[in-house]
């Protein structure tokens, strides 16, 4: 493969300058109420755009196996809380299913 | 006075190391992929390590390794990196405001480790943001994404594959652990994600934007509908 520090280089560039700028552009002014009923939405928004669809090619094969360790997260999640649990019991489950598939 | 700023440095050492184990368990193994894949595709071991502890952005690094073995320039690659990774401009932008006003030298470190996965614990949690909290966290994530990728690269596929494969779905299942508790604070939030989610899977399935621009796309979308109907509700609160 030929060089690739010109590649590495551009792309840690655009990688970094889109989570750097925003810490300028935003402190110092006051932010409107309206921009701040926007950001308020802007975690939640993002969450759910950021695992569906993609948790449902995390075990390309077994689709229900992800489905079910996510499904154990959102089930811990609403008797319990918790980050930790949650995470390694769908890992866990995950895996049995896969185990149990093939 | 003193004791009451140690007990603070405690809690936050504390609450990071507990917040950022997940991260790790979920950072790892995909750090792991990219490094076999990486020498797959015949990528030196120090383009591989550059790779994750320079650009430290798990997808588009998956889809440069895509777009290095089609043949495409570097010029392709780099635009490509910057749409995937734009929407950490909306994050970062909503962290500006949480954190406040921060000195440069702490700022140039923090935004560099903001990923999806760090900017969603940092958004969510409860209390002041210190400095602590977020550089132990992020130095989790970053830890175990450098790491696993030397490991994957060196010892290659070392787990089982269907382990590897489950210990992915963490990254999800921490998102999701994430939003649980502010679901069951207010119907807003799960309102926000579902219909997120619901429009995110319907752009991907037709498939006419470019990679990473749908998450873009329901972000604006879905806080901009949000922002329209949280105003109506005021306003209509302010006339009563």
């Amino acid at each position: 493969m030929s060089n690739l520090i010109p590649l590495i280089l551009g792309m840690a560039a655009v990688t970094y300058l889109p989570r750097l700028l925003p810490f300028f552009i935003v402190t110092d002014k006051k932010i409107p109420k309206s921009l701040e009923a926007f950001l308020d939405c802007i975690p939640a928004a993002s969450l759910g755009a950021l695992v569906v669809p993609g948790m449902f090619s995390v075990t390309p094969d077994v689709p229900l196996a992800a489905v079910l360790g996510i499904g154990f997260t959102i089930v811990y999640g609403l008797i319990r809380g918790g980050i930790l649990l949650p995470v390694l019991g769908s890992v866990a489950v995950t895996y049995f299913v896969l185990l149990h598939f093939h | 006075m003193l004791k009451g700023f140690e007990l603070q440095m405690n809690q936050d050492v504390y609450g990071a190391i507990k917040a950022g184990l997940p991260i790790f368990i979920g950072y790892f193994p995909a750090a792991l992929a990219f490094g076999i894949l990486s020498k797959t595709c015949m990528v030196s071991l120090l383009d591989c390590f550059l790779f994750s502890a320079l650009v430290f952005a798990g997808a588009s690094q998956f889809i440069a390794l895509n777009l290095l073995v089609t043949g495409m320039g570097f010029g392709g690659i780099v635009l490509t990196t910057l749409l995937v990774n734009f929407r950490h401009f909306l994050m970062s932008g909503y962290l500006a405001t949480k954190i406040g006003k921060t000195p440069v030298k702490y700022i140039v470190p923090i935004a560099f480790g903001i990923t999806d996965e760090v900017f969603s614990i940092l958004s969510f949690k409860t209390g002041k943001l210190t400095k602590t909290f977020i550089f132990i966290l992020e130095l989790s994530a970053y830890s175990a994404w450098v790491s696993g990728t030397l490991t994957g690269y060196i010892l290659g596929g070392f787990l089982p594959d269907d382990l590897t494969k489950s210990m992915g779905v963490a990254l999800y299942a921490l998102l999701v652990a994430i939003l649980m508790p502010e679901i069951k604070k207010s119907s807003k939030a799960l309102v926000l994600a579902v219909s997120s989610a619901l429009l995110n899977t319907i752009l991907v399935n037709c498939d006419f934007l470019p990679a990473g621009w749908s998450i873009i796309v329901c972000i604006l979308t879905i806080a901009f509908a949000g922002m329209v109907i949280t105003n109506k509700k005021t306003t209509g609160k302010e006339r009563l």
